[in-house]
């Protein structure tokens, strides 16, 4: 019942399709512009925002240099407090873990508490081959589960639907896998929130097993720490018997005190609250309050990979926020699911090819141009990744990938190369192109608006012209004007 | 440093520069040697071939005292990418001009400390902030205090200014439909402005809005910055 990314085309073909799906713009562009202004008003209220954002950075990047160390003592703190580590080196050893803690305790369902690790990993699909239902129990997740539909946004994976589809959805869809929705439900809010409610309590009530992820691990006190809004994570987290948490290698934070600086970026960047409704914290094992076998899975599924690069490992700060997707122009067009990944947007465009690495799939290696390189995601960013210049240094790994190469692209490129190197072969560019525009700004009726000639057609030039008039070269270059007028002073 | 687009399709804007510099009495020159910052082969992933392109563009600026360019972007690709090509080359000498570079108008706003350049343009126009000139360069309100201290101008709030125009580079080729899609909002916002100039600091944005207005024979015409504030009672 689960749809897949596996196989989608280049974000330029994928692009062109969402482009052209009316509902999905005006979901988008209402969703994100709203969430937008939430974050700049609580962000503008931090006098201190930007010294939050450097100490956020500071304190991810202390924790990624010491990382072999600090995930050691996390183990050996959580060791303590009673929790099983597990350490998986990639997807097929982490849902094989899962699974395996899931078949010894004899389920046939679990419930999830959101969690960008396991979709990365494909869990669910993963259990469900094994015949173990996974639930998932964050409301957006939910619409994304019911509607067999993909993830496109990190915080609000279900953005691209308006609550008429999800009131569709629920009619349709919940009755299948348990509770229905009320046959009289509307498309109002509150009820669609209810219907969720109901039919997830007989989830939550009845399930042994319970899946999550986790936004921070604390490697002095071996606490996980999950940051919600609905609930839905508490029930997980402690109605269970068993909780399984799978947790990105990269979601270690040395200290406690940490948190003190997450906790206040993290909300105000992603749901653009203050505080977030839920924060549930455990380390390990409490006698006789809630689940009292707990596992930890240490993912790393490409993580290492991402750090060993220079210029890119400041993507493993990332604390899943969304802010970049929120801001990002070409996210609030495309949508999500033309980044092919969980991960999309500014932050996907990096993190995929980081965590895959490029020179081997297609789709991958479209995502680092997905960008105009506003620099808009830089900006909100509340760990500051400087995005923009990692997405140029994976475009320089793309092309080294494919080195020598005689597509029409790299072939442009050295010719540019060629005439941008010294003045005097642009002179000669320019000249020819200059004749050619003379002859053509003659022969050809269209004019700019002032008045200059302009061309609707090139050869060779539709993906510019399909769309945008282009102006006539003009006869005469400026360095042409320069040396003919002696600067313009004869 | 006119920069390649500039020198290659929009001499005009050149012009407007030396016209505009001289008369605040800065003494130009236009080192021939000069073609381009290497922006393009840098933004495409193509650093082996920005190599020869930034050492032509930093030995031909060498020995003067500021480089000032009509083009954000190229004055961002200076500070902010010469040092990626240093590093590429191994040759630290490539990020020579970084420091000495500017960008139009902060060269007339930091550096001769001007705001009313004498100019008259009375026009209505909106002002669109390109993303480099904004958020790699941090120009801020400069062009703003430039314009309104122009004589018969009419500025008008462009809504969604700081958002993109969708140009991107070679963007606009290799994502041409999202590129456009971007474009054409942009697009939407100066027409809903009733501005009959769309003014910037970077024409490879203005030509990507402006090919747009132009294809939809809005009637908006995109001028450079430059160009506006070169414009006298007398020249007009």
């Amino acid at each position: 019942m689960n749809a897949t990314f596996v196989g989608m085309p280049p974000f330029p073909s994928a692009a062109r399709d969402a482009l052209a799906d009316s509902q999905l713009r005006g979901n988008l562009a209402k969703a994100t512009g709203t969430i937008r202004a939430k974050r700049a008003a609580v962000v503008a209220e931090v006098d201190d925002w930007e010294e939050l954002r450097l100490a956020g950075a500071a304190l991810k990047d202390r924790a990624l240099l010491d990382l072999d160390s600090k995930l050691v003592q996390l183990e050996e703190s959580l060791t303590a407090a009673g929790a099983v580590v597990h350490w998986a080196r990639d997807a097929e050893e982490a849902c094989r873990i899962v699974a395996s803690v899931a078949r010894d305790h004899g389920v046939d369902e679990v419930v999830k508490v959101k969690s960008m690790a396991t979709q990365e990993i494909g869990l669910n699909e993963h259990l469900e081959a094994e015949g173990i239902a996974a639930w998932e129990t964050d409301l957006a997740e939910l619409i994304v589960q019911l509607g067999e539909d993909l993830p496109s946004h990190i915080l609000v994976p279900a953005i691209h639907r308006n609550r008429a589809e999800i009131r569709e959805i629920f009619l349709r869809r919940m009755a299948e896998v348990g509770r229905p929705a009320p046959a009289d439900l509307t498309d109002e809010p509150v009820e669609l929130a209810n219907a969720a409610r109901l039919h997830l309590r007989e989830k939550f009530l009845r399930a042994k097993v319970a899946v999550s992820g986790a936004n921070f691990a604390v490697a002095d006190s071996g606490t996980l720490v999950v940051v919600e809004s609905e609930g839905n994570g508490r029930m997980c987290l402690t109605l269970p018997e068993v909780l399984v948490s799978v947790v990105g290698i990269e979601k270690v934070v040395p200290t406690w005190q940490d948190l003190d600086v997450f906790l206040q970026l993290l909300p105000r960047s992603s749901t653009g609250e203050r505080m977030n409704p839920y924060t549930s914290t455990w380390s390990g094992v409490t006698p006789g309050d809630g689940p009292q076998e707990v596992h930890v899975v240490l993912l790393d599924n490409g993580r290492t990979r991402a750090l060993a690069d220079e210029v890119g490992r400041q993507a493993l700060r990332c604390i899943r926020c969304s802010a970049c997707l929120n801001v990002c122009p070409v996210y609030e067009r495309t949508g999500g699911h033309a980044y092919g990944s969980v991960y999309p947007g500014p932050i996907g465009a990096i993190l995929n090819p980081l965590l895959r690495g490029v020179g081997t799939d297609e789709q991958v290696d479209s995502l680092p141009y997905a960008s105009s390189l506003c620099g808009a995601c830089f900006e909100a960013c509340p760990v500051r990744i400087d995005i923009p210049s990692v997405l140029v240094d994976l475009r320089a790994q793309v092309v080294d990938a494919h080195r020598p190469s005689a597509k029409p692209e790299a072939v442009a490129m050295k010719a540019a190369a060629w005439s941008f190197g010294s003045g005097a072969r642009l002179g000669v560019v320019e000249r020819l192109s200059g004749v050619v525009g003379g002859a053509t700004g003659r022969v050809g009726r269209r004019r700019l608006p002032g008045g200059r000639a302009a061309l609707s057609r090139v050869p060779f030039g539709a993906a510019w012209t399909r769309s945008r008039d282009l102006p006539v070269p003009p006869r005469e270059s400026f360095r042409a004007w320069w040396k003919r007028t002696d600067g313009g002073r004869s | 440093m006119v920069t390649c687009v500039n020198d290659a399709m929009f001499p005009d804007t050149g012009k407007a520069v030396v016209t505009l510099l001289r008369r605040l009495g800065v003494d130009v020159e236009f080192p021939q040697a000069q073609a381009c910052c290497g922006q393009p082969m840098v933004n495409t992933g193509y650093l082996d071939e920005a190599v020869p392109v930034v050492r032509n563009c930093v030995s031909a600026f060498e020995g003067y005292d500021a480089v000032v360019t009509p083009s954000g972007s190229c004055a961002g690709s200076v500070r902010h990418q010469h040092g990626i090509v240093a590093r590429r080359a191994g040759d630290p000498a490539l990020g020579a001009m970084s420091d000495r570079t500017y960008e139009l108008s902060e060269f007339l706003v930091d550096v001769l400390g001007v705001t009313d350049v004498g100019a008259y343009f009375p026009h209505t126009v909106a002002y669109h902030p390109t993303c480099h000139s904004l958020r790699m360069l941090g120009v801020g309100d400069r062009p703003h205090q430039l314009l309104r201290a122009v004589r018969g101008l009419r500025l008008v709030d462009l809504p969604k200014a700081e958002e993109c125009c969708g140009f991107g580079g070679t963007f606009a080729l290799k994502n041409a439909d999202t590129s456009v899609a971007m474009g054409s909002d942009k697009a939407r916002q100066v027409v809903n402005t009733g501005a009959e100039v769309l003014v910037a600091g970077d024409n490879s944005c203005l030509m990507h809005v402006g090919g747009l207005l132009s294809r939809q024979r809005s009637g908006v015409r995109v001028m450079h910055l430059a160009e506006i504030l070169a414009s006298t009672e007398t020249a007009a």
